[in-house]
């Protein structure tokens, strides 16, 4: 029974050809999805990318117009009653029952799961107010909570149970510096438990930051995915010379065959050449440029992105 | 419905073995998030099986959730308070001695009962529901009914309720069972209160019937309990057209304003001579036949057409409200 072996295939979700369209506009255009087990995956995207209408498709929230996916190895809507309980998710900010604390918001939430057992309810949901920071004003109506507070009780929300999947739609919004660091500590914690995180972000250094895989979408099709290290790659680095003789140094570099030099102030960048770093370092001292900084410049998933894009990080019109 | 269900209800879920370890046999309580829950905990475990007893754990939370609401306790109040201002307006009306009315059950200026109020407290009961049956429950239910699912899904908590996962059936079935749960309630708060009020202001004693009968305080006062019950019976199709309205909107105060224009809307059609066609139809057209009961012996023709036609109500809307929102997509 390949269907209900959702380890077998080593992937926690995966999508074939999944496509929802709004009238003549295409949200989602026939993503083919595959999230690794174990994994921390970014989904990556502008906003109005069809980020968060994907998410919505895998836990069954709104139907597919066309195409198929597979969480847990499972088949969604379909299945929607075995798969859930073993799924945790923040879905576009958290949502809360303003009249209720913030304990009464969680006791409310998981009695609302049939698979949760009512004897160990308050234990559970007190854990998970402990694991986000929240105990101290777990007895303040969710009302009086502030954004980050908020967010993060939508994220113990999805931690009252021990889950195989946690889908976190953008996270961090509305947290401080300080909040986004727990977020991300706490993302590192869950992965290292053995929960593969869905993580959905706009924010590119977010994603490099924790993910080990991402996907990258754009007006509703997916343009890549795979490790994050693999996708860095896929953009080269730059080398990267600072120095006061910027003249100099561009001569020299050329002439070892350094392609796309770019002059700055005081600094001089062009695609790595084949020959040994050293030896092109050596040259540049030889020639006599008063080298103050040498080296390849990791190529950032940005990079990366704009290189796959051919355009900026903005809005999707 | 689209989104199967079948398995909804399957007693053990199918343990799912995990790549490398077998599944940990699903005996013990969930392991509690938190440093305890080790590194295997996570990936390896299994769907945890549905509990039919932990399934009724959303009726419960939806009746404390309602119950816990300003606007709900806001609504019983005001249903609470018609009784006294009945109760009072008639001690005033009448503490010249005079008499309210010109006699007949019907008879008079005011709501059914109200003559024999001063005679009896008990019959302040009947006046109370019957004042209040027309418009005040059944608005009420509106506004209960119409906010179950829109006033979730425009607060985003549906979503997250969804993927719990409640289950888009039992969800609804949660809510409409809360709805009806508030119908009873409602009408138990106006009956108790007008029962008070009664006592504090009038004698009690033996009631005479509609058909002139007399019968004891004790079986007046089960007629009374019978009463209520019909009368809570009685909004039952509001309670299931209001659920319906509610799946077909995100906004809860569009639902409920839809819900309560509809009830006056149905009102006035009932009032038209000329559409007497459609009046059986109407689902207030029997409301008042509650009044049959405190005939001797009962008349039960138009009680029981009344409870058709909410039975029948029900099974439209409710068939309607599962249709819509099994298939609707969760946009909030």
């Amino acid at each position: 029974m390949p269907s209900t072996k959702g380890g077998a295939t080593g992937s926690v979700i995966e999508t074939f050809g999944l496509t929802k369209r709004y009238g003549r506009h295409l949200a989602v255009d026939r993503l083919d999805l595959t999230v690794p087990r174990g994994s921390v995956f970014g989904f990556l995207g502008p906003n109005g990318s069809g980020k968060t209408t994907t998410i919505r498709m895998l836990m069954g929230l709104i139907e597919p117009t066309s195409g198929r996916a597979k969480v847990l190895g499972r088949p969604m809507p379909f299945q929607a009653r075995r798969v859930l309980p073993q799924v945790g998710a923040l879905i576009e900010g958290p949502a809360l029952y303003g009249f209720l604390s913030g304990r009464d918001n969680l006791l409310r939430y998981d009695s609302a799961d049939p698979t949760a057992d009512p004897r160990t309810r308050r234990a559970r949901a007190e854990a998970a107010l402990d694991r986000v920071g929240l105990t101290a004003a777990a007895a303040k109506k969710a009302k009086a909570y502030s954004l980050g507070m908020k967010q993060r009780l939508g994220l113990a929300a999805a931690l009252l149970q021990p889950r195989a999947l946690l889908v976190l739609d953008e996270p961090t919004n509305g947290l401080d510096p300080q909040g986004m660091r727990e977020i991300r500590s706490l993302v590192r914690e869950l992965a290292s438990e053995g929960t593969t995180v869905f993580l959905s972000s706009h924010l590119l250094d977010e994603i490099e930051q924790v993910c080990t895989h991402a996907a990258v979408m754009t007006q509703g099709r997916l343009i890549t995915q795979g490790p994050v290290a693999e996708l860095a790659a896929g953009a080269r680095g730059r080398l990267t010379v600072t120095t006061p003789d910027t003249g100099d140094a561009a001569r020299v570099l050329k002439e070892l065959g350094v392609a796309d030099l770019v002059v700055t102030e005081d600094r001089v960048t062009g695609e790595p050449p084949g020959a040994d770093l050293a030896d092109v370092n050596a040259a540049l001292v030889e020639a006599g440029v008063r080298v103050r900084g040498f080296g390849v410049e990791r190529a950032s998933l940005e990079d990366a992105f704009v290189a796959l894009t051919g355009e900026g990080f903005d809005v999707a019109g | 419905m689209s989104r199967a269900e079948a398995d909804a209800v399957a007693g053990t879920g199918t343990p799912v073995p995990g790549k490398s370890a077998p599944a940990a046999p699903e005996t013990g309580a969930p392991e509690a998030p938190g440093p305890a829950a080790g590194p295997a905990s996570a990936s390896d475990s299994g769907p945890r099986p549905v509990r039919l007893a932990w399934t009724l754990g959303l009726f419960r939370s939806e009746l404390s959730i309602t119950f816990r609401r300003w606007r709900t306790l806001a609504l019983l109040a005001v249903l609470a308070a018609v009784p006294v201002l009945v109760g009072i307006a008639v001690k005033i009306e009448t503490s010249d001695g005079g008499s309210i009315g010109g006699g007949g059950p019907d008879g008079g200026g005011g709501p059914a009962f109200i003559a024999q109020v001063t005679n009896n407290g008990l019959f302040l009961v009947f006046t109370a529901l019957a004042a209040t049956l027309p418009f005040f429950l059944p608005m009420a239910i509106g506004v209960v009914a119409g906010d179950a699912i829109a006033g979730e899904a425009s607060a985003g908590t549906l979503r997250y309720l969804l993927v719990a996962p409640a289950g888009r059936t039992r969800l609804l079935l949660a809510k409409y069972a809360t709805t009806l749960t508030f119908c009873l309630v409602a009408t138990l708060v106006v009956a108790v209160s007008a029962l008070a009020v009664g006592a504090l202001l009038f004698p009690l004693g033996e009631v005479t019937t509609i058909s002139g009968t007399r019968i004891g305080f004790g079986d007046g006062l089960l007629r009374a309990l019978l009463i209520a019950l019909v009368v809570a019976a009685s909004l039952i199709g509001v309670a299931a057209l209001g659920l319906f309205v509610s799946t077909l909107t995100s906004s809860g105060i569009a639902a409920m304003a839809t819900t309560v224009g509809l009830l006056i809307t149905v009102q006035i059609i009932d009032q038209i001579p000329q559409l007497h066609a459609v009046h059986p139809y109407l689902f207030s057209h029997y409301w008042l036949s509650f009044a049959d009961l405190m005939r001797d012996p009962i008349y039960w023709d138009d009680l029981v057409k009344n409870l058709g036609l909410q039975a029948l109500y029900a099974g439209v809307f409710g068939s309607a409200a599962w249709a819509r929102f099994g298939a609707k997509d969760i946009a909030t």
